[in-house]
């Protein structure tokens, strides 16, 4: 243990080796820990190292993972960036990321916030409000179906007839598809994002709601000028973890449209998946492997900027 | 202590290698494994009639050992079980993927092995040619064919005011009893599939009926034919229905299973699709038989004009030994062909079938000549539990309407194209048919340009 450390270090002593046998008892908890720890290189080698290897080795050739693959070098990535889909797809999963931001951002901060009033039953609010992350999505899928069913007998379009308004086409119609699949989505996801809000409501100190208080602030001014500034890293990293999860969309529209109508909602993710399997021959693996690679690094960057950012508001 | 701890994560890490080995399953006492494809979900009946279906042949091959496995072709994993080994050893493929599967070498080569077979020059010509090599060679065997069918619902058409038993014979007529479903009942007067490449499929099977083709072959290219007077035709047809009528409902995402199951709940007075989908309406859809009506596809007067047909391949996996590509044809022929070709097997399949309650007698189209069929709808003719007389407007004519083939280049890829072509017809009024038929016909002629 050393008593002359520069000044400025801060990470704590270590604790004193045992004097007795350190080399024979280091290589041999080292050999034990490598044995440990060759279950996890194992599933994670077979699940994730290789696949992610073979991705990047099947984007450079032409196969049908039967017969021998051919290398076809960047053809792959060629064939893709003239594909007139594929910005049909970037524009979609940007209008779909634009729109849950619009929609699903704000909605789950705003039922935390009300649900930090609240001072009975906040408990059973809670449960409420996660429930839905509860259900299976795919059952929630099918739930929302019915909801969305655009014949005047839909759930939605009953509710609208109280009030004189015409049936809604939802997923049958271009214009509203992709918000209709934003709703669904932001409903199904909000639960989580509500219970990370509200604990983060707890740690604002009540005395600055006191001193807003004793300055007359109304309620929108100690939530504009007290809660929101509170919750800036929390909001900040929801947004970056939602703009990661939106690029990565495919459940909703795959499961509620199928992309589309005419197209209106394929996505990235979706039109990777066309790549590979909506031909019933084996598609084409070297396209869906090169546009999964382009989204991958886009999403690297993503990540690499998320992890910048809440490294500079770890130390802030 | 330590040694128990390093032989535990030995023993953990052994067992989850070895449990990620996969590889040919074995038969046991030493006999020859064939993992044979069986529907999933059968009822109990079902099952234990295939298990003794399955006894039977292995008591006639003694050295083999058949084991079932749950498979039905699906589009959207078919790729992903060819590519993964994990379909069984003897599957079935609809005929549009026929050559693909023969050119891709993604199916065994057993046309050795049907060339042996005592009725392989008896199949019907233009069935034979789905599961042909180029050289003629047989790798994939037909086991059933179909004509496509306009299915229409009787108690809708009785409260429309229609008469049930003289449906359409003209798509003027289709569109007036669609137009007067619609405004009399509230429910769809006609609907149309459009996702998951069956938008490509009715939209070619109504090109047909117009006289039109979706694609020209010559020698080893092939040429896209979409932007058609045919084709725009069934465009402008459909947005009349859907635009100026407002008879074809509110749904325009249809796929196979969900028209079925809004045919089925009355939701529907007319649409398009295989002729022989009755039993899988009465199976997965609990339609009630009294409300089914079938008859042919209206065709134009043109003598181009035909009906889109199709039907089923078994073949046998890619890389299989010769020991299972023999006996895997020899169960495609006692299980798949012999109850077409002999009375005692069809007798004993017909009365399992009728005894599971699964539809016996549902229209199909022959697999070898005409009286084979008609000789075995004899054979069966005691077990047969669909309405038949409800069917003979189909029945008594889908013998005189000519059949073609479905496309034979890339036809799946072609179908997806043309499934946002139709999808964009119903749903956005402004659509242009003609713009939109030129965009899919050149993404088509790329894909052709590319076989």
């Amino acid at each position: 243990m050393t008593t002359t450390a520069p000044p400025r270090q801060v990470a704590p002593p270590r604790p004193a080796r045992p004097a007795s046998h350190p080399r024979s008892r280091r290589r041999g908890s080292g050999l034990a820990a490598l044995l440990f720890l060759l279950p996890m290189f194992a599933v994670f080698g077979v699940f994730s190292w290789l696949p992610i290897l073979q991705t990047a080795v099947m984007s450079l050739q032409q196969t049908n993972l039967v017969d021998t693959p051919e290398f076809v070098g960047l053809d792959n990535f060629v064939t893709v960036l003239n594909d007139p889909l594929l910005w049909t797809a970037t524009r979609n999963t940007l209008w779909f990321a634009f729109l849950a931001l619009l929609i699903g951002y704000p909605a789950p901060l705003v039922l935390a916030v009300l649900m930090n009033e609240v001072r009975r039953l906040r408990g059973l609010y809670s449960a409420l409000a996660y429930l839905p992350v509860v259900v299976p999505p795919v059952v929630a899928v099918l739930l929302w179906k019915f909801f969305y069913d655009a014949g005047p007998h839909g759930l939605f379009n009953t509710v609208l007839g109280w009030f004189g308004v015409a049936p809604v086409a939802w997923l049958q119609d271009g214009g509203t598809a992709m918000v209709s699949l934003v709703v669904e989505s932001t409903w199904a996801a909000m639960g989580g994002t509500v219970i990370i809000y509200l604990a983060a409501l707890t740690r604002v100190p009540p005395e600055l709601y006191e001193a807003a208080e004793i300055d007359g602030a109304s309620v929108w001014h100690k939530v504009w000028h007290v809660t929101l500034p509170q919750l800036r890293g929390v909001l900040l990293i929801t947004f970056i973890l939602q703009i990661v999860g939106t690029a990565q969309v495919f459940l909703e529209p795959f499961l509620f449209t199928g992309g589309g109508p005419a197209n209106k909602t394929t996505t990235i993710l979706l039109l990777i998946y066309n790549y590979a399997f909506a031909s019933s021959l084996g598609g084409d693996y070297g396209a869906a492997t090169a546009l999964s690679l382009m989204l991958a690094v886009v999403l690297a960057l993503l990540s690499a900027l998320y992890f910048r950012l809440t490294r500079s508001w770890s130390t802030s | 202590m330590k040694s128990s701890r390093i032989s535990a994560v030995v023993l953990t890490t052994a067992l989850a290698v070895t449990g990620c080995a996969g590889g040919e399953p074995e038969g046991s006492g030493g006999r020859l494994a064939l993992t044979v494809a069986i529907d999933p979900g059968l009822e109990k009946g079902a099952v234990d009639a295939f298990n003794a279906r399955v006894a039977e042949f292995e008591k006639a091959h003694p050295d083999v050992d058949v084991q079932p496995q749950e498979y039905k072709w699906d589009a959207t994993t078919f790729t992903a079980q060819l590519a993964g080994g994990t379909l069984p050893a003897v599957f079935t493929a609809p005929f549009t993927d026929g050559r693909g599967l023969i050119e891709r070498r993604q199916i065994a080569d057993i046309s050795g092995e049907v060339a042996k077979l005592p009725y392989a020059k008896g199949f019907n010509a233009s069935v034979a040619k789905a599961g042909q090599a180029a050289d003629g060679a047989m790798q994939a065997v037909p086991i059933a064919a179909y004509g496509q069918a306009l299915h229409y619902n009787r108690t809708l058409f009785t409260q429309a005011g229609l008469d049930p038993d003289k449906p359409p014979a003209t798509w003027a007529e289709v569109r007036s009893a669609a137009k007067q479903i619609a405004e009399r009942t509230g429910q769809a007067g006609y609907a149309q599939m459009t996702a998951g490449n069956t938008g490509g499929w009715i939209l070619a099977t109504l090109d047909y009926a117009f006289g039109g083709r979706v694609e020209q072959l010559s020698g080893d290219s092939a040429k896209s034919t979409l932007n058609t007077d045919e084709m725009r035709a069934v465009l402008k047809s459909l947005q009349d229905m859907r635009w100026a009528d407002n008879s074809m409902g509110a749904n325009f995402l249809y796929d196979w299973a969900t028209i079925n199951q809004d045919f089925a709940a009355g939701r529907i007075g007319m649409y398009v699709s295989g002729g022989g989908n009755y039993g899988s309406l009465k199976a997965q859809n609990a339609l009630k038989a009294e409300d089914y009506g079938i008859t042919t596809v209206p065709l134009a007067d043109k003598g181009t004009a035909g009906v889109l047909g199709g039907g089923s391949l078994a073949v046998v996996r890619a890389k299989s030994s010769a020991a299972v590509v023999s006996a895997g044809v020899k169960w495609i022929d006692f299980y798949y062909l012999s109850k077409l070709t002999a009375q005692d097997q069809a007798v004993a399949d017909a009365k399992t079938t009728a005894e599971s309650s699964q539809a016996v007698g549902s229209p199909e189209l022959p697999v070898f000549d005409r009286a084979l069929h008609d000789q075995r709808r004899q054979w069966i003719a005691q077990y047969v539990n669909v309405p038949v007389q409800q069917m003979k407007p189909y029945t008594d004519r889908m013998f005189a309407q000519p059949l073609v083939p479905e496309p034979t280049r890339s036809t799946q890829q072609v179908y997806a194209l043309l499934d946002p072509v139709v999808q964009a017809v119903l749903t956005d009024r402004n659509a242009d048919a003609t713009a939109l038929l030129a965009q899919a016909e050149s993404q088509a002629q790329a894909l052709l340009d590319r076989k």
